[in-house]
């Protein structure tokens, strides 16, 4: 179908973005690369009366390490710019983000769609967002008022809505600690879908000694969430079979066209597992 | 007067570099590219589909790199090089290219619906990696939907096309080396 009609605004600065987005209210969207939001307007399930567009942004399209060794993402970056970053570019101990890449939609979706775009539009199941929540991830948001940050666990308040407001643009998303041994798996009906489940994790070992780490789960809830009892498990020294257990039983996911609770909980047994040895394959 | 294909809304001027041609188009700023494309250019080589993005019959290249041109508009190509179908022949004498010639050699297609999309992706995929594997390939191909052909074939063509450029590569460095 054909997107209802709009007005089109480029935004020639970040500065000139936020400001037409305080001018121009509710009515208005943020457009960067469009990949969820063209399709969205395209089926009429949003008819936004104006449009922002960012993409010429290029001070927000960067990709490199801080001081810190953290990893700093321009929010306009691209899926395909991280997935053939050089190794030096991302960082050593960032290696999950770069193979997590290749789960999002197909190559020529993760050509034009953005991290940030991916972060802002919230879906429940999105490999960023899932990686955001995972590793403690800060976003860093602009608007007339001034720039913030905004941890991840804050940032996702349920289906597609987050804790931008609408004056607000998102860019740059910083994860702050490198994770050497961590893996971001999923399952979908078919390659390039959204997932049923996604689950990644992030340990802390020694050698081969597991002696701790963090477990997150996409599609079992409204937002990517963490499930400390899985993770007590790893803390405590416990088996990857009794961390993915653990995880499906502390979860209520919900049931749909793409899977019952139960078929969901199958899942997060299977794919909680894999994620730990894959991770520690790393 | 102006040509907004009945959609009766405001209307903007674009300027649009399409197969090294600089185009000057009046429409409405929710005219996806490949609308653009086909109904104020057009060069209706661009197929569209599903329009929501899943079945890759509108891929074209935007400075090289293969896209959707159904999930982008044609407001947001302003500035970029954009690749259709229409330029992989030579403009001249309608001779098929290289890519072209393998669809047809491999039986890369039958109804042809897909053909375009399924083009462009792997003339974008192949600059980008002229050392793809086979596997590579048919991951690649998997953002494209073909209901005829069973994939088979085009897996097959890509990589015909890929080895045949790979030993003319080679060939030319070693005359080049040679020399």
């Amino acid at each position: 179908m054909k997107p209802a009609p709009f007005r089109y605004h480029r935004a020639r600065d970040v500065e000139d973005a936020t400001a037409l987005l305080a001018e121009l209210g509710d009515e208005a969207k943020v457009i960067a690369g469009g990949q969820s939001l063209v399709a969205m307007m395209n089926f009429r399930l949003a008819r936004p009366a104006h449009l922002v567009d960012i993409g010429g942004l290029r001070e927000l399209d960067h990709l490199g390490t801080d001081a810190g060794g953290g990893l700093r993402i321009g929010a306009l970056t691209t899926h395909h710019t991280v997935e053939t970053a050089p190794p030096q570019q991302l960082g050593a101990g960032f290696d999950i983000i770069r193979a997590a890449m290749a789960w999002i939609g197909h190559l020529p979706i993760r050509t034009r769609g953005t991290a940030g775009g991916s972060m802002a539009h919230g879906d429940a199941t999105a490999e960023w967002c899932l990686l955001a929540v995972l590793l403690d991830a800060e976003l860093v948001a602009r608007s007339p008022r001034g720039q913030r940050r905004v941890p991840a666990r804050e940032f996702f308040f349920g289906y597609y809505t987050t804790a931008l407001d609408p004056d607000e643009i998102l860019v740059e998303i910083v994860f702050p600690h490198p994770a050497p041994h961590a893996a971001l798996t999923e399952f979908a009906e078919r390659r390039g879908d959204f997932a049923v489940v996604s689950a990644a994790v992030s340990l802390e070992a020694e050698g081969r000694a597991v002696h701790g780490g963090r477990v997150a789960l996409g599609g079992v809830a409204a937002m990517p969430v963490r499930v400390p009892e899985a993770e007590a498990v790893l803390a405590a020294g416990g088996s990857f079979r009794d961390c993915a257990e653990a995880a499906a039983a502390a979860v209520d996911p919900p049931g749909d066209a793409n899977g019952s609770p139960h078929y969901r909980k199958h899942l997060i047994r299977t794919l909680v597992e894999r994620a730990c040895e894959e991770a520690m394959s790393r | 007067m102006n040509d907004t294909g009945g959609m009766g809304d405001d209307v903007q001027l674009l300027t649009l570099d399409v197969n090294g041609t600089s185009y000057e188009v009046i429409t409405p700023p929710r005219r996806t590219l490949v609308d653009v494309l086909r109904h104020d250019l057009r060069l209706t080589g661009t197929h569209v589909g599903c329009e929501h993005g899943i079945c890759g019959a509108c891929t074209v290249l935007v400075d090289g790199l293969p896209v959707r041109a159904c999930l982008m508009f044609a407001a947001q190509a302003e500035g970029a090089r954009i690749s259709t179908v229409e330029s992989l022949a030579d403009p001249g004498s309608g001779e098929l290219d290289d890519l072209q010639r393998a669809f047809t050699e491999n039986h890369g297609l039958q109804c042809g619906f897909c053909t375009p999309g399924f083009l462009m992706l792997a003339q974008g995929f192949l600059a980008e990696r002229p050392e793809a594997t086979k596997e590579e390939i048919r991951e690649v191909v998997a953002a494209n939907l073909c209901r005829c052909t069973g994939y088979q074939t085009i897996v097959e063509a890509i990589d015909a096309c890929a080895t045949a450029r790979r030993a003319q590569r080679a060939a030319g460095t070693e005359e080049t080396s040679c020399n």
